[in-house]
C-alpha cells in the first residue's frame, strides 16, 4: 500500500463532503484521513485526503472520479510534489508529579506545546507531519495515553518545486 | 451507466419539517447521490430557474446523465416573479467537459491506425450520443477498419454495411469476439470496456495497442491499459480523424479472415423443429415484417439478446435497451416512451414474461393515450437468462426462475381494453403479425416459444473472448 495525498478544491455547497466520501465508499477507496475547511476563495473550500492505494492506477482513477463531480472545481495528487503537509494532534496525558519534568523535556524538542494543564494531566498540542506525530505520540505512550484527537493532514505544494521534482504529465 | 439525460422532479416535505422524519419524507438525495451525474434540492424559490437551467445543462452536455431535483412542498407552492429566464446563467466553474480532441493525441492515433495490420474499431452508445453515425462510416470506409458494437451502440453503424462484424460480447457472434481478440489495434469510440463485453480481461485483446476516445476521463484506463487517450466528443475526434487521411491500408488478408469466421459461425438455431416455436424465428419475422425499421425497446434477459443477435439496425435510435445496469420491468415503460417520441413509428416492445410482469399496469397508460405499440412477450414461462445459467453452471438446480403459475396475458391486455393473441406456431404468428403490425392500435402478442432453448454462442462468466461456447450446431 502506498500513501497519496490528493488535495481538492470545491463549491462549499451542501452535501459536498458526502458526495465526496460517498464516492470513495462507492469504488471502494481508503481514505487514511481526511480535512476540509475555508480556502481563500468565498465558498470555496479545499479538501486533503490521504488515501491508501495498491498502485498509481488507482489514485489515477481516484483523481478522475472526484473531477466528475460537479462540485468539485480541481483536483491535484500532490505527492509527488514539494509540498507543506501538517497535521495537528492533541494529547491528553496523565501526570504525576514524578513524570511532569519528563514529558516537559520530550516536548520541547518536538517543538510541541502543553495547552491545557490540571491536577492530574496535561493536555499537549502538536503540529507537524504525520511521521513526526506518529513519532511523538510512541514517545509519550508509555505515561500513558487518556485521550487523543487527530486532525489528518493537510497540505498544498509550496511556492517554489524544485526542478528534479517533475511533474507528470497528463492528457487530461 | 447508460448515460442517458435525464431530468427527474421530485417531490420533499416542506423545509421547515426536513430532517425530521415527517410524513413521507426520504432522503432522496442521500439515495440519488451514487446513481445520479448530480442532484439539486433546492432550499430558496429563487433558485429555481438557475437550478433548472444548470440541471438540463448537465444532464445533456458532456457525457450524458440523469439530474435530479427536489422541491421542498413550500417552494413548490410558493410564487415568484420570474423575470427574463433568458438571462439566467448557469455558473458551474466545476464542470466544463471537454469536446474537441488534442491535436497531438489525434496524429499519434492516425500514426498508429495507419502502421495497424489487424486494425477493429469498437463503436459503443458514444456514437449515437454524439450524432457521429455518419462520420464513424467515413471514417471506417476511409481506413477499411472492421466495426465491432457494443450492446447499447447497435445502429450506429449500418447492421447491413461489409464493414459490420456484429455484437461483440458474452452473446455476440463469434467473429466480432475474435475480431476484439485477434487484431492489433483496438479504436474503442465511446465504449466502456463493461464485463459482459470484454470478458476475463487477461483475455481482451492480448496482441493489440489499444486507444480510446471517450468524452469522460475516467472511463479511459479504468479497466484496460490505454495506449492512446483521446478526451473527446466522438463526432470532434472522428473528424478531425478523418481530415488527418493517413495512409490508406487494404488489410485484405484481415477482412478475409473476419468474411471466414461470419460465414463459417453465423447465428444458429434449429430451423426445423416441429410443434415448437422457436423465440430466434420471432426475432427473424419481426425483422422481416418491420423491415428492420421498427424502434425495438426490450426488457433484460434471453429475449433482449435475441433481440440485439436477430434484428439487424440499420439505422440510430432504433433501439432502446436497459444495459449496464440490466433493469428487468424497463421494457414496457420506456416503450411508452419510445411511442411518445416517435409517434409515427412502429414501436415493439419486446419483453419477457418475467419482466412484463414487473410493471403490467402500465398497459393503462397505453391505453389511455391511445399508443400503437406493439406488446411482443417472449413467453417461455421462465425467467429464461437464470434458468439457462442454472442449467448450465449450478447443474440444472433450478431455483425460483421457472413460473409454475403464470397469468392469463391475453385475458390481462383484455381487462386493460387491448386486444390480445396467444400465438403457438409460426404460422399462426405469420398471419397475426401482417394483421397487427402495420395498424394503429395497440396490441399484445404472447408467443409461447420453447421454454428451453438457451441464447447462444456464449462467452461462459470468468472466460475470455477466444473461449466462446455453443458457436456451432
Amino acid at each position: 500500500m502506498i500513501k497519496r495525498i490528493i488535495s481538492l478544491t470545491v463549491l462549499n455547497q451542501p452535501g459536498v463532503l458526502n458526495r465526496i466520501t460517498n464516492l470513495f465508499s462507492k469504488r471502494n477507496y481508503n481514505i487514511e484521513s481526511i480535512s476540509v475547511g475555508p480556502s481563500e476563495l468565498e465558498g470555496v473550500s479545499r479538501i486533503t485526503c490521504a488515501v491508501l492505494v495498491d498502485n498509481e492506477n488507482i489514485t489515477e482513477q481516484i483523481t478522475k472520479q472526484l473531477n466528475k463531480q460537479i462540485d468539485v472545481i480541481k483536483v491535484v495528487d500532490i505527492t509527488d510534489q514539494s509540498i507543506v503537509s501538517r497535521e495537528l494532534a492533541l494529547i491528553k496525558v496523565p501526570t504525576l508529579p514524578t513524570t511532569r519534568n519528563e514529558i516537559y523535556s520530550l516536548i520541547e524538542p518536538f517543538r510541541a506545546s502543553i495547552v491545557d494543564v490540571s491536577k492530574e494531566s496535561i493536555v499537549i498540542q502538536i503540529t507537524g507531519e504525520t511521521e513526526k506525530i506518529e513519532a511523538f505520540i510512541e514517545l509519550i505512550k508509555p505515561y500513558g495515553i487518556k485521550e487523543l484527537a487527530r486532525t489528518g493532514t493537510t497540505a498544498f505544494p509550496r511556492g517554489m518545486q524544485m526542478q528534479s521534482n517533475q511533474q507528470k504529465l497528463s492528457i487530461v | 451507466m447508460d448515460s442517458l439525460p435525464l431530468v427527474v422532479f421530485t417531490g420533499q416535505v416542506a423545509t421547515s419539517v426536513i430532517g425530521t422524519d415527517a410524513f413521507q419524507e426520504a432522503d432522496i438525495l442521500g439515495i440519488t447521490t451514487p446513481i445520479t451525474k448530480h442532484n439539486y434540492q433546492i432550499r430558496n424559490v429563487k433558485d429555481i430557474p438557475r437550478i433548472i437551467k444548470e440541471a438540463f445543462y448537465i444532464a445533456t452536455t458532456g457525457r450524458p446523465g440523469p439530474v435530479l431535483i427536489d422541491f421542498p412542498k413550500d417552494i413548490a407552492n410558493a410564487i415568484i416573479e420570474l423575470g427574463n429566464v433568458e438571462e439566467v446563467e448557469v455558473n458551474l466553474p466545476g464542470y466544463q467537459p471537454t469536446t474537441q480532441p488534442n491535436y497531438l493525441q489525434i496524429r499519434k492515433l492516425s500514426e498508429a491506425v495507419s502502421s495497424a495490420k489487424k486494425p477493429v474499431i469498437l463503436a459503443g452508445a458514444g456514437i449515437l450520443h454524439a450524432k457521429a453515425m455518419e462520420e464513424l462510416k467515413q471514417y471506417a470506409e476511409q481506413q477499411k477498419i472492421p466495426v465491432v458494437h457494443t450492446l447499447l451502440g447497435l445502429g450506429g453503424f449500418p447492421a447491413d454495411h461489409d464493414l459490420f462484424v456484429g455484437l461483440g460480447g458474452m452473446h455476440g457472434i463469434y467473429a466480432a469476439n475474435m475480431a476484439l481478440y485477434e487484431c492489433d489495434f483496438l479504436l474503442n469510440i465511446g465504449a466502456r470496456f463493461d464485463d459482459r463485453l470484454t470478458g476475463n480481461l487477461n483475455h481482451f485483446a492480448p496482441n493489440a495497442t489499444v486507444a480510446h476516445i471517450d468524452i469522460d476521463p475516467a472511463e479511459i484506463g479504468k479497466n484496460i491499459p490505454t495506449k492512446i487517450p483521446v478526451v473527446a466528443d466522438a463526432k470532434e475526434a472522428l473528424k478531425q480523424l478523418i481530415k488527418q487521411d493517413g495512409k490508406q491500408p487494404v488489410h485484405q488478408e484481415w477482412h478475409e479472415t473476419i468474411n471466414n469466421w461470419k460465414k463459417d459461425y453465423p447465428y444458429f438455431y434449429d430451423q426445423d423443429a416441429k410443434d415448437v416455436l422457436k423465440p430466434q424465428k420471432v426475432f427473424e419475422m419481426l425483422f422481416e415484417k418491420t423491415k428492420g425499421e421498427a424502434i425495438v425497446v426490450t426488457d433484460v434477459g434471453q429475449h433482449q439478446m435475441w433481440a440485439a443477435q436477430y434484428y439487424q439496425f440499420k439505422q440510430a435510435d432504433k433501439w432502446v435497451t436497459s444495459g449496464g445496469l440490466g433493469t428487468m420491468g424497463f421494457g414496457l415503460p420506456a416503450s411508452i416512451g419510445a411511442q411518445l417520441a416517435a409517434p409515427d413509428s412502429c414501436v415493439l416492445a419486446i419483453l419477457g414474461d418475467g419482466g412484463f410482469q414487473m410493471n403490467p399496469q402500465e398497459l393503462a397508460v397505453i391505453r389511455e393515450h391511445n399508443l400503437p405499440v406493439k406488446i411482443v412477450i417472449i413467453n417461455n414461462m421462465a425467467l429464461g437468462m437464470v434458468r439457462q445459467w442454472q442449467e448450465l453452471f449450478y447443474d440444472k438446480r433450478y431455483s425460483h426462475s421457472q413460473a409454475q403459475i403464470q397469468p392469463d396475458f391475453v385475458k390481462l391486455a383484455d381487462a386493460f381494453g387491448i386486444k390480445g393473441y396467444c400465438i403457438h406456431s409460426s404460422e399462426e404468428a405469420e398471419s397475426i403479425l401482417d394483421e397487427v403490425l402495420h395498424n394503429n392500435e395497440p396490441v399484445l402478442l404472447d408467443f409461447r416459444v420453447e421454454p428451453g432453448e438457451n441464447v447462444y454462442p456464449m462467452i461462459p462468466a470468468g472466460k475470455g473472448l477466444h473461449e466462446m461456447e455453443g458457436v456451432k450446431p
